[in-house]
């Protein structure tokens, strides 16, 4: 049985008389403890795809099962990490944290064991020393760090991440990628990351999920990346499998599928 | 440095923060003591700064009126006569001479009860109320168009209404104080819930928050700004109503000892009270925006 399974997801928006066809007939599987990137040009509807398996938008037909059972309603088992962090301004880094932990494991867990949960996620992403500071007070990069430890707190089936490092510096990315390679590691979380970095999709992936140009967006081509774990930045540069990889996803992208509008 | 001359130097810099004395903080002699003198010295230079003009500004506005109000055909009291006449007044707010006989203090904390209650009541229901407009598209279409006639009605334009239902002075000035207050407090408080990102939605749905966990953990906090500055507009209504109510109603409060004083010809007397509802509205809204500036610390940034 599969563990995710996206079936046959279509998905029209209705605006009055006119219907835009986002995305056709998508289906996918992904295997428990699998890390999968979806990648494509702006506006093909891969954040869509994302919202649907989150449940935040409905698909209009076809459905989503997790380990066999649809969802389609928001919930804790899909943990989202969002674009732009989404902290709440007005909690602090701990705050942040604790409102999930309180609300997934209110019932089922001590006072004393829910602490100890938000500090130890907190520490998973180096940021339990900023534990008092209000999202306001920390750089980008941290702010992001503590969504992905939000998301990671909710002990997911599965960690949906949104472009999460878009807005980041190079550096900045380069760190929390590191960072997020070494809790899928450690953890053997199910991940799937949006993005549109294509270094970003070969080095932190095991397939990369490639997506034609929209309206009526479909998946291209699924790439395996067929490198070892752990990877290392500075010693893929030179790999033969990571340029291959890498230079597959770059010709879809920008040979087969290119992004006319863009130009 | 020697512990004396630090010493000397302290002595040196209390005199400048003693009161009416602040250019003893420029004379002071150079050496030891100027490095300490020299850190009060902006300090009471900014106090200065601030506090000098509205004084000056005042000192012109009372000579001005002095000079003006003087004359033997004026129909209006000098400043210098207001000082004789309702002098008890100024230096006493809180003495009690009887029932009717005492203090602006204590008229100004009935009025003050007032609006409390009625301001109170404003508060709680606009937030609600602004909550499910913000919230809902059909709340919004439904009540918005009558929030947006109800809300031009002048204050005492429902007194003699309140007067009927009630049938007491007191809860009618009460209500006059709740509907005047609250049409800001609902129209700030559903432009801030409106305003709540979607990104906070979409953080509530995946926590699948509930709907009372949503209004307390992610609406108020989120639509705190706009709510207190609702809360801020209509504190300072309410604080307008209140004092033609009470001319109308009669009572305690310093609305009535305005109409009260009138009546007497007591013009000095309106005068302080004038002053007196003034600095209280002023303080009214600094209150309120101070508790926003405390409750909603950290929403402003992002």
């Amino acid at each position: 049985m599969s563990y995710l399974k996206i079936d046959h997801v279509d998905k029209r928006f209705q605006r009055g008389a006119a219907s835009t066809e986002v995305l056709k007939d998508v289906s996918l599987v992904i295997d428990k403890g699998e890390f999968v990137s979806i990648i494509g040009h702006s506006g093909c509807g891969k954040s869509t795809l994302l919202n649907i398996v989150a449940g935040l938008t409905p698909a209009t037909t076809g459905g989503i099962l997790l380990e066999g059972k649809e969802v389609n309603a928001p919930g804790p088992d899909r943990a989202v990490v969002f674009q732009n962090h989404s902290l709440l301004p007005w909690l602090t880094v701990y705050d942040n944290v604790a409102l999930a932990v309180n609300k997934v494991f209110g019932r089922t867990r001590s006072r004393a064991e829910r602490h100890d949960w938000i500090m130890h996620n907190l520490d998973l992403v180096q940021m339990a020393h900023a534990r008092d500071k209000r999202p306001g007070e920390i750089s980008g990069g941290m702010k992001q760090r503590v969504g992905i430890a939000r998301g990671l707190a909710m002990e997911p089936k599965i960690l949906l991440l949104d472009e999460p490092f878009g807005a980041l510096d190079a550096l900045t990315r380069a760190h929390l990628q590191d960072s997020v390679m070494q809790i899928h590691a450690a953890l053997g979380n199910t991940m799937i990351m949006i993005t549109h970095d294509v270094d970003e999709a070969v080095l932190l992936s095991d397939r990369i999920v490639m997506m034609t140009n929209g309206p009526s967006a479909r998946i291209g081509e699924v790439l395996d990346v067929h490198l070892t774990r752990p990877r290392q930045r500075l010693e893929l540069v030179s790999d033969r499998t990571y340029i291959a990889a890498r230079e597959a996803v770059l010709k879809f992208l920008y040979e087969r599928h290119r992004f006319v509008e863009a130009a | 440095m020697g512990l004396p001359v630090l010493k000397g130097a302290a002595a040196g810099a209390t005199v400048v923060t003693l009161p009416g004395k602040p250019s003893a903080v420029l004379p002071l002699p150079a050496g030891p003591a100027k490095s300490f003198a020299a850190r009060l010295a902006p300090l009471a230079k900014g106090a200065l700064a601030n506090l000098l003009p509205p004084l000056i500004t005042v000192a012109l506005i009372l000579l001005f009126w002095q000079l003006a109000a003087s004359g033997p055909q004026s129909s209006l009291p000098t400043p210098s006569k207001i000082w004789e006449e309702a002098k008890d007044l100024i230096v006493e707010p809180f003495y009690w001479a009887g029932s009717q006989d005492i203090g602006l203090g204590w008229r100004i904390l009935v009025s003050l009860q007032r609006v409390a209650i009625g301001f109170s009541l404003a508060a709680v229901v606009g937030v609600l109320l602004g909550a499910l407009v913000g919230q809902s598209v059909w709340a919004t279409r439904g009540l918005d168009p009558v929030f947006q006639v109800l809300r031009t009605v002048p204050p005492l334009a429902w007194l003699p209404l309140s007067l009927a239902a009630f049938r007491d002075s007191q809860p009618s000035a009460i209500f006059v104080i709740f509907i005047t207050a609250i049409w800001p407090v609902i129209i700030n408080t559903a432009v801030g819930i409106r305003n709540i990102p979607q990104d906070y939605r979409n953080v509530a749905q995946v926590l699948r928050l509930n709907q009372i966990e949503f209004f307390f953990k992610i609406m108020v906090p989120s639509a705190a700004p706009y709510i207190f500055t609702g809360l801020r507009i209509g504190v300072g209504l309410s604080w307008l109503a209140i004092v033609a109510a009470e001319m109308l109603t009669g009572g305690v409060g310093i609305g009535f000892f305005i109409w009260d004083a009138w009546n007497s010809s007591r013009l000095s007397d309106i005068i302080v009270a004038l002053v007196y509802i003034g600095v209280v509205g002023f303080l009214l809204d600094r209150l309120v925006a101070l508790v926003g500036h405390v409750v909603t610390r950290g929403t402003a940034t992002n």
